[in-house]
């Protein structure tokens, strides 16, 4: 008999279930203050920036672009040797937070700067926010 | 007490018998932010943090787990773990940091959920619900996100890093305790080794070995009594900055930077000194940052510094003469003080075969989590 390990879903919180939930629903939000007018992310009680918590949930645009990126072929974790090579990406929403993610992409087109688009993936009872190349970077030119 | 620290500021909230969905690290926000508006003060002004250990979703590094969540990045930052005594406690260290100039306005904050059904998984932080689901669990992850940035930024190449790698196996020839003590590499090996996470290869990547080190600090005067020739904390300089790479403020700058220009203001020197580099040496790519941010090279010129610069224990600019953790194994926490180990050794001039003769000061680094809990000491061989 084999043991299958299961991918580590996230956990959310009483302050994250908002964005976990709305990603259900395939909708990226993020909080943003109406102090100081930055956008946060990972959701919080305060703002990092001026600790205000006139926090409002907002969506997302979807647009995003490349800050970093590393192609894993030893992952961390054992169930994702499955997925090896997988692409894990520090991306820059048009709003201004950063986010760690995965990037759908052939490893060898993957430049910093490039433009990418929000996309989904099922993991359970979540659905993850990722993000895939658009179509503005045929071949990869980097920014 | 030295100095005349005040306590400006307070708050508190009102115990309940249970919670109900709430969490540690939003608890501490939420009364922190009550104590510091008491005190008048933005927060900004705060650049000393005092918390409790364990915080409910993260058994470790919680001083920076804390710091970003609050935005913080305190140039002190440490756990007080003295069960009731703890609030007492950290109002002397609090007293005591800000007399020794290490900072000027502390926070001290504890606070604690209560759940009827405690959460089962030990870490429950931001890193665990945000980035462990994306397949990145470990440091590794971090450090190649980090290297690929500098890579793109700079033109750093794996073979200038790996140059640096190889030096440090050559002094790990003379150290017997290294676990590569009679293992030779070249830039080929590690160029060819098995990627790990691109753009760092296995041989770029530290090796998790079981070990242990400690020190002991006394006074000069004390000092000056014993046995050896006493090793001087000339300087010191500590910043925190986050918890996760992608709150990082900077992916090719780290906090160090800040840590190491303290600590030679309060040593009154500056790199043109230092005869010995103990660099933390978890991944190649710190050292590489770690030598820009010591002002030894412009930024983002690491990786040629590196690979001009004859590191062994007989060159120009001698780095980890011990072997480094690359070479000297990793023994948890204590791969660490490694450096510290090796330093004191080097300026009390008792080093076997791989002396650097007549070394009066050395660099130490510490570096922590995701190039975000940094440490930098000044040693200095004292005189009796």
């Amino acid at each position: 008999m084999t043991t299958t390990i299961n991918k580590p879903q996230p956990t959310p919180t009483s302050i994250s279930q908002r964005f976990w939930e709305a990603a259900r629903e395939k909708v990226l939000v993020v909080q943003h203050c109406s102090n100081c007018d930055h956008h946060i992310f990972y959701p919080r009680n305060l703002c990092p920036y001026c600790w205000s918590d006139s926090l409002n949930w907002v969506t997302a645009s979807g647009a995003a672009g490349l800050a970093a990126f590393t192609v894993i072929h030893k992952p961390g974790h054992p169930a994702f040797v499955e997925d090896t090579p997988y692409v894990v990406a520090l991306v820059d929403l048009a709003e201004g937070p950063r986010m760690l993610t995965n990037v759908h992409a052939p490893s060898e087109q993957i430049r910093v700067g490039m433009a990418l688009r929000l996309d989904w993936e099922d993991r359970g009872d979540f659905i993850l926010p990722i993000f895939r190349m658009t179509n503005e970077n045929p071949g990869g030119s980097p920014a | 007490m030295k100095g005349d620290a005040a306590i400006v500021g307070i708050a508190e909230l009102a115990p309940v018998r249970r919670t109900h969905g709430a969490t540690t690290l939003g608890m501490i926000a939420e009364v922190a932010a009550q104590a510091v508006f008491d005190a008048g003060l933005e927060p900004g002004a705060i650049d000393g943090l005092l918390v409790g250990p364990q915080v409910g979703e993260t058994p470790q590094h919680v001083p920076a787990t804390v710091a970003e969540y609050l935005g913080l990045q305190p140039t002190m930052a440490n756990v007080v773990d003295l069960g009731g005594a703890s609030g007492a406690g950290m109002a002397w260290r609090a007293a005591a940091a800000i007399a020794s100039g290490m900072c000027e306005t502390v926070l001290c904050v504890l606070a604690n959920t209560r759940e009827d059904v405690p959460p089962r998984s030990p870490n429950r932080n931001p890193i665990r619900e945000m980035d462990v689901p994306f397949g990145a669990s470990g440091a590794n992850v971090a450090y190649a996100l980090i290297a690929q940035r500098h890579m793109h930024e700079y033109g750093t190449t794996s073979e200038q890093l790996a140059k640096a790698v190889v030096a440090q196996r050559h002094n790990a020839q003379c150290n017997p305790s290294a676990v590569f003590h009679g293992v030779p590499l070249t830039v080929e090996d590690v160029l060819n080794s098995p990627m790990v996470a691109s753009p760092m290869h296995l041989y770029e990547v530290v090796m998790p070995c079981a070990g242990g080190a400690a020190f002991v600090v006394t006074s000069a005067a004390r000092a000056r009594q014993l046995k050896h020739d006493p090793v001087r904390i000339a300087g010191a300089g500590e910043k925190v900055t986050h918890r996760s790479i992608a709150c990082a403020p900077d992916l090719t700058i780290g906090p160090l930077k800040n840590a190491i220009m303290r600590a030679y203001q309060q040593a009154g020197v500056g790199p043109e000194q230092m005869d010995l580099l103990s660099l933390y040496d978890c991944y190649s790519i710190m050292l590489a940052i770690t030598v820009e941010d010591a002002g030894f090279c412009p930024k983002g010129h690491g990786g040629p510094w590196l690979a001009e610069h004859n590191l062994t224990y007989s060159g120009d600019m001698p780095l980890n003469t011990h072997g480094g953790q690359l070479s000297f194994g990793q023994a948890d926490l204590a791969g660490g003080m490694s450096h510290i180990i090796e330093a004191v050794r080097q300026l009390r001039g008792n080093t076997t075969d791989r002396q650097i003769a007549g070394a009066e000061w050395a660099l130490v680094t510490g570096n922590g989590a995701t190039m975000s809990e940094a440490t930098a000491l000044i040693l200095h061989r004292g005189e009796r």
